[in-house]
């Protein structure tokens, strides 16, 4: 079954088509990736499906509803986390905090007026916030201010944060962009944790191939903002429209 | 103990007992001594530190932890005074009815101006604010004289209705109380030279604060106040865990609001006029000043900031050049006049041009306002007491 179907998206910013009659679709619990050169409309799209971007045409279907002309905060309460290509979290809060305020938009909605009880009798949401620190091995930094860790870290948290929400399409965009071959490896490996342990779908917008083919069970390749092919990594690897995609000519030896 | 950490309960007593004991903290110096002049510990303007106090308090919970620089926080002062001495004319001149209305009425007025003004952020919000503001000043100057006065601004009076009130026995004013208890009724005590004035109006205002001070402690600490913080550090990443920032920033604005026509209201209670003037822009200025000065998104820093403007404000101003004859009067005549003529435009009306340079002083190297003063001073101490033993016996601590 399909979580996400894409219909016959087009998006036009002034004389530049840069999403053309995009079909895509993501099945469940699998990991999906987009891979394509640059400005080839990979980011347009993910913008498309959080609700930043709104298409010219199309649809955007998640869990059989729209999500066209939803806002961002909207959107994600439906159950699509969105981790960022530079870590966006709360930079100015403890570790702890940042990792409690997604656990407390799960259990309160977009909007709470809770502000006579303390943070620390909410005990549901603390244990929530506790258990997922935990997991993520970032306990003993629950107490650190977010802006000083590091760059792996926020990454690790920002990742934690989006799954404390249990959402059931986590959206990638370049997720070890800048990142050290060692810390892009850690973030590797707690996506395979992650996609092991949870019913989550996961879908990846990726420059780093070594991170594409280690993760994703299904590739789409998107060129000019047009689907190219979509197919698993073992039939993308050697595939030579891909090859012209990226390298502009198709006679390049192996 | 009421549902508050240990340090922050010790906090509110340490501020409780600060405003209990303020009449012989403001007063230190003997009656009729040349230091005199610094005695802050009159009933006028001890109310002026706790009722700015509270409208520092109320401008920090939407500026310290949202980030949003409101500029027209003086508007709902106003109101929330309109408001006040209208309950006075037409009701009672019971302070209560007069507190609570004013605190309703600025509620709603900043329902009005927030659910506008957080259209946009950053300048733009700011500059919303002050044409609300200064869009208020000019119609109670104007157009809406018959509900503001105009120029002349309001006060009770002999012939007002005042339903609740029996009639006043001919030739008497009317006064604000509570349940009969003058708002200016005062008792003197006197030690040796010192004199230490009680004033009731003070204390109903200081106990006012507290309520406030604790509400605001309650909001800091709760996940409201958390909420408000991630909209300051990242309304990115909020908007993309599923939080709507607008309601918060909007529940924010309208609490500050509550608590600046709380202020107003207690202006009027203790002293029973109003002109438009309490809404010009500068008057919102200083709300900004006040908490910037104290230490913005800290607890104890408006109160501070509300404190040490409103202290130099009354006591700076009055110095003139009189008193700075009498200081300098052991030097030789040229020296004297040298030194009154150098201290001249610092003090008496020259008072904003001290409070500028203190302000700038603050700002450039106390970035974090008088609490971080304090905590720099706390620090100092504490490595002085420090275990020889560890090298880093200080631990940095969060800003209260």
């Amino acid at each position: 079954m399909n979580i996400l179907e894409i219909k016959n998206v087009n998006k036009r910013f002034g004389g530049l088509q840069a999403l053309g009659n995009v079909n895509l679709n993501v099945a469940e619990k699998t990991v999906h990736a987009i891979i394509g050169p640059n400005g080839a409309g990979k980011s347009t799209l993910l913008n498309v499906l959080v609700g930043k971007l709104i298409p010219d045409t199309g649809s955007v279907m998640f869990d059989g509803q729209s999500v066209l002309g939803r806002k961002p905060y909207e959107i994600n309460q439906m159950g699509i986390s969105r981790v960022f290509q530079t870590p966006e979290i709360f930079d100015d809060l403890s570790v702890q905090e940042n990792m409690l305020i997604p656990c407390f938009a799960k259990r309160d909605g977009a909007f709470a007026m809770n502000g006579y009880s303390s943070v620390g009798s909410q005990r549901d949401v603390m244990d929530k916030a506790e258990e997922m620190l935990v997991e993520m091995k970032l306990a003993d930094k629950r107490h650190m201010h977010a802006a000083a860790m590091s760059r792996g870290d926020k990454r690790r948290l920002e990742i934690a944060m989006c799954l404390a929400q249990d959402p059931r399409l986590l959206l990638l965009d370049e997720p070890t962009a800048g990142m050290a071959r060692a810390d892009t490896n850690n973030t590797i490996d707690l996506l395979k944790q992650i996609k092991e342990e949870r019913d989550i779908t996961i879908a990846i917008i990726e420059h780093d191939m070594h991170v594409v083919f280690s993760l994703a069970e299904r590739i789409t390749v998107l060129a000019q903002g047009t689907p190219l092919v979509e197919d698993t990594p073992d039939n993308i690897k050697g595939h030579p429209k891909v090859r012209e995609a990226y390298l502009g000519e198709t006679q390049v030896a192996a | 103990m009421f549902g508050l950490s240990k340090r922050d309960a010790g906090l509110l007593f340490v501020v409780a007992l600060l405003c209990l004991f303020a009449p012989f903290i403001l007063n230190p110096f003997p009656e009729g001594s040349a230091m005199a002049q610094f005695n802050g510990g009159y009933p006028d303007l001890m109310q002026r530190l706790v009722i700015f106090g509270i409208f520092a308090i109320g401008f920090n919970i939407l500026f310290g932890l949202t980030g949003y620089l409101s500029f027209g926080h003086a508007a709902f002062l106003g109101v929330g005074s309109y408001a006040a001495i209208w309950m006075m004319k037409l009701l009672t001149m019971n302070v209560i009815p007069a507190i609570m209305v004013s605190v309703l009425v600025a509620g709603l007025f900043s329902l009005l101006v927030g659910w506008i003004s957080l259209r946009r952020s950053g300048i733009y919000f700011s500059i919303l604010t002050l044409a609300f503001a200064q869009m208020s000043y000019a119609l109670a100057y104007s157009v809406l004289t018959p509900i503001t006065g105009g120029e002349t601004g309001l006060q009770p009076k002999h012939t007002d209705p005042r339903i609740l009130d029996g009639a006043l026995p001919a030739g008497q004013s009317p006064r604000a109380n509570l349940f009969g208890l003058d708002m200016k009724a005062s008792t003197q005590l006197q030690l040796g030279d010192w004199v230490f004035t009680f004033n009731a109006g003070y204390y109903i205002a200081a106990a006012i604060m507290l309520v406030a001070f604790y509400l605001s402690i309650r909001i800091f600490r709760s996940p409201l106040g958390m909420m408000l913080r991630a909209v300051k550090s990242n309304q990115q990443r909020m908007n993309y865990t599923g939080l709507n920032s607008k309601p918060y920033t909007l529940a924010a604005f309208v609490i500050s609001g509550m608590y600046a026509g709380l202020a107003g209201g207690l202006l009027v209670a203790m002293d029973t006029q109003v002109g438009a003037e309490r809404m010009f822009w500068t008057a919102s200025g200083e709300v900004v000043l006040m908490t910037i000065l104290g230490g913005a998104g800290t607890l104890i820093g408006p109160i501070l900031g509300a404190g040490f403007i409103k202290y130099m404000e009354n006591i700076v101003s009055k110095i003139n050049d009189n008193v700075l004859h009498g200081w300098f009067s052991f030097m030789p005549d040229g020296i004297e006049n040298f030194m009154v003529t150098i201290i001249h435009p610092f003090v008496g009306k020259g008072w904003h041009l001290t409070l500028g340079l203190l302000f700038m002083l603050v700002v450039i190297f106390l970035p974090g306002g008088l609490v971080e003063g304090g905590q720099r001073i706390g620090n100092l101490f504490k490595r002085k007491k420090a275990d020889p033993k560890s090298p880093d016996g200080t631990t940095t601590t969060p800003a209260e």
